[in-house]
């Protein structure tokens, strides 16, 4: 439905875009004893670490193979299977994750050759997974990068059998995109528990960056997140529940190894995403939506109710990934908001399918020139300097979000996280009420500075 | 940049590392590195340059998840937030069309954004690929009339530590020495007070704690050419070479600025650190030492006694609450020591400190300040300091922002010293905010409630009867 407006800039100013690697190392993030090597120089790592901590407030295991100037050259061949060897005796991970970055791409490195150079050298460490994802960080954004990693999981660790589908009869496999916080996922899971399902989230952020202490000893490497053992029998689910589009190609491969049968879902943001997803689960478990659910639902009704007031006609700019904007806009346009500006950073099938007139592939900068009249601003952290110079509110969504406390934790999706969004969003209009201009007629008979003043 | 160029770089006679491989200069390891690469440690060093365009010329990872997040302030332009990047894309790499894209983005950020000048860093990408970006910045200044300076310091060159020396390469090559300082304005001179000239290196500002140092510099009559680089102006960078003295503050990567100022233009430097009532005093007197001028002496001493009054009067409170807690001190070089006078000053024991990056200078005042047996901690690793925490029963850890969250999950109190934090320490009123957040988190009753078990933690089993 929209148009996509490309870039035509030379420049980039305050860019809405993450790269590629740092997705793919999210997403690696959301395993089990895990840790993310990216295969670059060392500032490819650093800065991203930095960038998740700022936003999670959580320790982030990340490594690099250190390439320098002479190995990028020479060869960093060595770097990778010296950094493989390095991490899996120090730490002694269930998996490491193996982004490329624009250098090693650049130079030419064939990650997947390098994986198999590792195993004829090192066989001793066989029994941890290696898995190399290409994530050039001159293509796509955080959102693809995290997509390719979820693929590349897929590709390295769940078995090629179509004959196990549905031998765990209440297992679901969900594959979830990187829109989802863990916050997100943890409502998700509370969601599909409810109809008695077992859900295995890939990649499951919602049960390592959900912000928790823990116990015993500082590990180097992942606390929580999706187990190697139960990637290994997503061939074994009755169903695979896709969220996000971005996911599309991890879905394909995940459906064609397995053939366990997918329902796919753009988004879950606002009452008819919420009552599709309720929908399939009902069928998928053949039983009724529970009491609790259907009180939710309820709730959020109340509250569109409530809220359209404000967020009739109110004007928003969006700048976010393809996922959480189509997200937002659905939400936002079922509520009689008008879109005034869409920004994303990098392309995406979703963009094409977003529910207003266009979408500019840009920046922050875009944002600002496209808002004029905009009453809220809906994107990241560094969108806040935009919205004080159009002196309108930000809703900070998306990555990152470093001046905010908690923004990991908030639920966007489902019937209770959709209210309190709803919520959040009119309590932003209603801040900026204007009252009318007060007209004072020139034949009033008392002055303005009589009694009933009350002097500050 | 060619490699003997950046070997070059590594040998930096004025510093105490140089006959040494230390780990700041040394190979990473790929699998076991922390810390940022060399275009990190350039733009740390002038990204402060508050009216200047900062272009980062590159695909998406370099500045996409780096921007806007330094905490340096400036009193004036906030030209120096505004992330800018040529964001390169596949067809920019692959069909070598990278230069003219920067070309043009050089216009406008020029068109849009009117800097003072414009600075490109180059970085892997553009670096392996060939780019010549020192021609295209010599093109666009000749074209547009504007200073347009290269700053080669790709991310693959070496350690943020290198990332600095090339930016202070930059600067000198490009920059310092471009323009005649301008007269003392009537309005600032004041009858009896001659006014010297002097610069700071390696002072970035860091949640505007320079605020609190920079009128007592007024005072005495020590107007700041430039700072490289906090809250600095490109005019000013380019004035620095008429300084009469230099203070190079808490950063031995930028001493190849200062010692190129002696050596070129004569202007002599000295070590120093706002950090601590007793540190502060020092480089105060420095200045005037090195500047030889009697009646400065004098003012300064003055101050001294004056200031050091004050913040003890503000600090006494602070000490009796802070006095005889233990800490665990983790951070690097001249930090390893100044520091360590600092908490002593509040009545804190520094129980061991870490010495990874110091010199064996370092470690001489280190055992000067603890005592022949002070215990020094080489080895950083969350585990190290997480058992060495334990061993020395200490009351507080304070390191970089790294350790941050490693201590909080291990329900330890943390202050973080590096440069990512959001309050201000320098100067005499740096003090007492320094001892305000040391007692928030140490006498915080949040690590008693998350230590405390949970109330049915200890129960044999579940459901067992409540008793009446």
């Amino acid at each position: 439905m929209a148009q996509i407006l490309k870039r035509t800039k030379p420049l980039a100013v305050n860019p809405l875009k993450v790269s590629q690697p740092v997705g793919a190392a999210l997403a690696f993030l959301g395993l089990r004893h895990a840790i993310p090597m990216l295969h670059g120089s060392q500032g490819c790592t650093a800065f991203g670490k930095v960038f998740f901590v700022r936003h999670f407030r959580e320790p982030i295991p990340l490594q690099t193979t250190a390439m320098d100037h002479v190995s990028s050259i020479m060869g960093a061949d060595d770097n990778v299977v010296t950094g493989l060897k390095t991490i899996c005796e120090k730490s002694a991970p269930a998996i490491i994750g193996l982004p490329t970055t624009g250098l090693s791409e650049t130079q030419g490195a064939d990650i997947r050759r390098l994986v198999k150079r590792f195993r004829v050298e090192h066989p001793q460490f066989d029994h941890i997974a290696v898995v190399p994802v290409n994530t050039p960080d001159y293509s796509g954004s955080l959102e693809s990068g995290f997509a390719l990693a979820v693929e590349a999981i897929i590709e390295a660790l769940v078995p090629e059998d179509t004959a196990q589908v549905g031998r765990r009869r209440r297992q679901v496999n969900v594959l979830a995109s990187s829109a989802l916080t863990p916050g997100d996922i943890e409502a998700l899971k509370e969601w599909i528990e409810a109809f008695g399902l077992r859900p295995v989230v890939l990649p499951d952020l919602g049960d390592s960056l959900d912000g928790h202490l823990v116990d015993g000893e500082f590990s180097a490497l992942t606390v929580g997140g999706t187990p190697r053992a139960e990637i290994e029998t997503m061939g074994e689910s009755i169903a695979t529940l896709v969220i996000g589009r971005s996911m599309s190609g991890a879905a394909n491969l995940l459906r064609q190894r397995t053939g366990v049968l997918d329902f796919r879902f753009d988004h879950l943001m606002g009452l008819d995403a919420c009552d599709a997803f309720t929908h399939t689960l009902s069928r998928l478990s053949g039983r009724p939506v529970p009491v609790g659910i259907e009180r939710r639902r309820a709730q959020l009704q109340d509250a569109m109710v409530d809220t359209h007031f404000q967020t009739g006609f109110a004007r928003v700019a969006l700048a976010l990934e393809g996922d959480l904007l189509a997200g937002f806009v659905d939400m936002l346009k079922g509520m009689g908001a008008d879109i005034v500006a869409a920004v994303a950073p990098a392309r995406a099938e979703v963009l094409a399918d977003v529910n207003c007139d266009s979408v500019q592939i840009g920046d922050l900068e875009d944002l600002e020139r496209a808002a004029a009249g905009t009453q809220v601003i809906i994107s990241n952290s560094h969108a806040a300097a935009s919205a004080e110079r159009l002196g309108v509110p930000l809703l900070r969504a998306g990555f990152p979000q470093y001046d905010w406390v908690g923004g990991y934790a908030r639920a966007w999706i489902g019937y209770r996280g959709g209210r309190q969004t709803l919520f959040d969003f009119a309590n932003l209009i209603l801040g900026q009420h204007h009252d009318i201009p007060a007209y004072r007629s020139i034949f009033r008979q008392v002055a303005e500075d009589g009694p009933g003043l009350v002097r500050h | 940049m060619k490699h003997a160029d950046i070997q070059a770089l590594f040998n930096e006679p004025a510093c105490k590392h140089n006959d040494k491989e230390k780990s700041g200069c040394a190979r990473p390891k790929p699998g076991a590195t922390a810390g940022g690469c060399a275009f990190d440690g350039a733009q740390i060093a002038l990204l402060p340059i508050a009216d200047v365009a900062h272009i980062v010329h590159g695909p998406i990872a370099c500045a996409g998840s780096s921007w806007e997040n330094r905490g340096t302030r400036s009193t004036g332009p906030q030209l120096y937030r505004v992330g800018m990047t040529t964001d390169l894309t596949e067809q920019d790499v692959i069909m070598g069309r990278s230069e003219a894209r920067l070309f043009h983005a050089i216009k406008q950020a020029i068109d849009d954004h009117n800097p003072a000048a414009v600075f490109v860093y180059s970085t892997c990408v553009t670096a392996l690929i060939g780019d010549d970006f020192e021609a295209v910045c010599q093109a666009a200044s000749a074209r547009y009339g504007l200073p347009v300076v290269p700053v080669d310091a790709a991310g693959f060159y070496g350690t943020k530590n290198m990332g600095n020396r090339f930016a202070g390469e930059a600067m000198f090559t490009h920059v310092i020495g471009t323009r005649e300082p301008d007269p003392v304005p009537l309005h600032a001179q004041r009858p009896g007070i001659r006014v010297h000239d002097v610069n700071l290196i390696g002072e970035y500002n860091i949640a505007g704690e320079f605020f609190h140092v920079a009128p007592l510099f007024d005072e005495l009559g020590l107007r700041i050419l430039s700072t490289l680089s906090g809250d600095a102006r490109f005019a000013e960078v380019q004035t620095m070479h008429r300084a009469e003295a230099t203070m190079v503050v808490c950063a031995k990567a930028l001493l190849n600025v200062a010692r190129k100022l002696n050596e070129t233009w004569g202007v002599p430097f000295f070590e120093g650190s706002f950090y601590g009532v007793r540190d502060m005093s020092n480089a105060l007197r420095e200045f005037a030492r090195l500047i030889g001028d009697a009646d400065l002496a004098a003012r300064t001493e003055a101050l001294i006694a004056r200031e050091e009054a004050a913040a003890n009067a503000l600090l006494s409170p602070w000490r009796e609450r802070l006095k005889g807690k233990r800490v665990l001190l983790y951070t690097g070089g001249v930090k390893s020591w100044s520091i360590v006078s600092a908490l002593q000053d509040l009545g804190m024991e520094v129980v061991a400190t870490g010495t990874k990056k110091s010199t064996e200078e370092d470690k001489e005042r280190i055992r000067e300040l603890m005592g022949p047996d002070a215990r020094m901690i080489d080895d950083g690793s969350p585990k190290a300091l997480l058992s060495a925490y334990r061993d020395l029963s200490a009351d507080i850890l304070i390191a970089g922002g790294r350790n941050l969250y490693m201590a909080l999950k291990s329900r330890i109190p943390f202050l973080d010293i590096n440069q990512e934090r959001e309050f201000g320490y320098a100067g005499y009123a740096g003090m007492p905010e320094l001892a305000r957040q040391l007692a928030l988190t140490i006498e915080n009753p949040v690590w008693e409630a998350v230590r405390r078990p949970a109330p049915w933690a200890r129960e044999n089993a579940a459901g067992t009867p409540v008793v009446d």
